[in-house]
């Protein structure tokens, strides 16, 4: 039986420059920030990032780590708009970007989830998705209403993180909050080999139902290849429901990236050590 | 019952969207829109579902905020698409620009490539506006606001739509704009935008000069209805005690 536990540094030593990576949650929502963090760490660059955009994208962009950005949106919820996203986009400093609809990514993980070129939808037709992404395609039905329709192409992704609740050793994992968001989605777009799965608790297979139901067990093994335990690895976005978000460490995450000498200081403080010093340093504020 | 604010002639205005709507998710981003279908369900139109703009539909009149739910459903965001792409939906969102066909942009200001100004972009729009009825609230209507074209289409309007072919130009819908000055729709022969009402102490005037294009304006302009006493009640003793309708507009 594998025991998939690892470290955020070893998950991140499997990847190489200019891969995909998928990031999971949902803008400032139980974002896998622990791997975010350790991929700043690293010297990798050239990267395309997948995510329903939060400060993960944010603090990769700061970082130009970015070379091709694929999301729906990027904020921080409590706070609409994403500070450094937003710089990176009107410096013109992320070389490709593609801009879809909600929808339309989650087509994009779902076609390569299930290996399809491509799903068929309206969502993004007479929009400027359409316009600004001109490589895409649409299909016509070849059943009587001929409609035309959007081909989103599958995201295949070289990597995937995602944070969750609990789990046991082997990446069986449960999310307790209120929504799965595109999880079970980023890991199943990605080929097997590097999926990455943090959590807040690695517990005993046994224990996992007395934690909620049936229902909360939406990750399966054959899903994840190495499994980090990561407590309070999401901050300072939220993990329902151990922990909601940390608004005054996002407030100041968002004041520190208005000026390049107050960033400075915010990277210095919280993101020039490893993911021990940076939990340390939260909590002694 | 008197003293009657803008915020809460701009929440009925925008819970008057939903009427007729019957057993549908009617969705508000923002305070305005959501106190909008919480009003609406709570008085006029009941079989309206309502979420907590999180997870849940909730069975009660829940205050903008409020944490004491009587779930009466599950809503994750796969199943507000599940939902939204069948067609189950009335969204009323806001706009940062808005043109003369309801076409409306939350993605950016200045050119798409290198945008002056980085918002949310594209978002549920696109999806959100092929898919079913689509309404917008708009707390500072002015002519930057008002545009002959917006930089970047996020919500498709009635031109591009009718380009679309015949299922989409049978399913879109672009209902009604509600601003802090008038209420709009597109009731005209080609879908152009026109002046349904104005706010009570609004001239007509200066609604036309807070906007860029040629508004349709009818012969006879009503004025925008004011709230019941009923729905004042409702409005200010369950839904917004803490009056957070007012936060939204310019003072």
């Amino acid at each position: 039986m594998a025991d998939k536990r690892m470290t955020e540094d070893e998950a991140i030593a499997t990847l190489a420059d200019g891969m995909t990576i998928g990031i999971g949650g949902w803008g400032s929502r139980r974002k896998p920030m622990s791997l975010v963090r350790a991929l700043l760490r690293s010297s990798l660059t050239d990267l395309t990032i997948v995510s329903y955009g939060g400060p993960d994208v944010g603090l990769l962009c700061a970082a130009g780590k970015v070379r091709r950005l694929v999301y729906g949106f990027v904020s921080l919820d409590s706070i609409a708009l994403e500070p450094h996203f937003r710089l990176a986009r009107q410096n013109g400093t992320i070389p490709e970007v593609v801009e879809y609809d909600e929808g339309m990514l989650q087509w994009g993980l779902y076609a390569a989830a299930l290996r399809l070129p491509f799903l068929p939808t309206r969502a993004g037709l007479g929009s400027d998705v359409v316009t600004n992404s001109p490589f895409l395609r649409t299909v016509t039905s070849p059943y009587a209403d001929g409609e035309e329709l959007l081909a989103v192409p599958a995201l295949t992704l070289d990597a995937s993180f995602v944070h969750l609740n609990r789990s046991d050793a082997r990446g069986n994992a449960q999310f307790l909050g209120p929504d799965l968001y595109f999880d079970d989605l980023f890991l199943n777009a990605t080929a097997p080999g590097r999926r990455f799965l943090s959590v807040e608790q690695i517990v005993p297979t046994d224990e996992l139902l007395r934690n909620g139901t049936f229902h909360t067990m939406k990750i399966n093994r054959s899903m994840v290849d190495g499994v980090i335990e990561a407590p309070n690895g999401a901050h300072f976005t939220n993990c329902q429901p151990d922990y909601e978000r940390d608004e005054s460490f996002q407030k100041e995450y968002a004041e520190a990236a208005k000026d390049p000498a107050t960033w400075q200081t915010f990277v210095d403080t919280y993101l020039s050590g490893s993911e021990a010093d940076y939990q340390k340093a939260v909590a002694a504020r | 019952m008197s003293d009657i604010t803008l915020g809460e002639i701009c929440v009925t205005a925008v819970a008057e969207t939903f009427r007729g709507d019957g057993e549908i998710f009617a969705s508000g981003m923002g305070t305005i829109p959501m106190l909008g279908a919480r009003l609406a369900r709570a008085t006029f139109e009941p079989d309206l579902l309502v979420s907590d703009g999180e997870a849940f539909f909730v069975a009660n009149d829940l205050p903008v905020g409020g944490t004491d739910k009587e779930i009466e459903g599950w809503i994750p965001f796969r199943t507000v698409f599940d939902t939204l792409w069948g067609g189950r939906r009335h969204v009323v969102m806001g706009a940062s620009q808005i043109d003369a066909y309801g076409n409306q942009n939350i993605a950016n200001i200045g050119p798409w490539e290198k945008p002056k100004s980085q918002l949310l972009g594209v978002r549920g729009a696109p999806g959100n506006t092929i898919n079913h009825t689509t309404s917008y609230f708009i707390g500072n209507q002015t002519s930057r606001v008002f545009v002959d074209r917006v930089d970047t289409v996020s919500g498709i309007g009635y031109d591009r739509a009718a380009q679309l072919g015949d299922w989409v130009r049978t399913h879109h819908e672009i209902r009604r704009v509600v601003t802090n000055l008038a209420v709009f729709d597109f009731d005209t022969p080609d879908h152009r935008m026109r002046v349904a009402s104005v706010h009570p102490g609004v001239d007509l005037s200066e609604v036309t000069a807070a906007c860029s294009f040629e508004l349709v304006v009818p012969d006879e302009v009503p004025t925008t209805r004011l709230p019941t006493d009923a729905e004042l009640a409702v409005l200010r003793e369950i839904l917004d005690p803490r009056s957070l309708r007012d936060r939204e507009l310019p003072a």
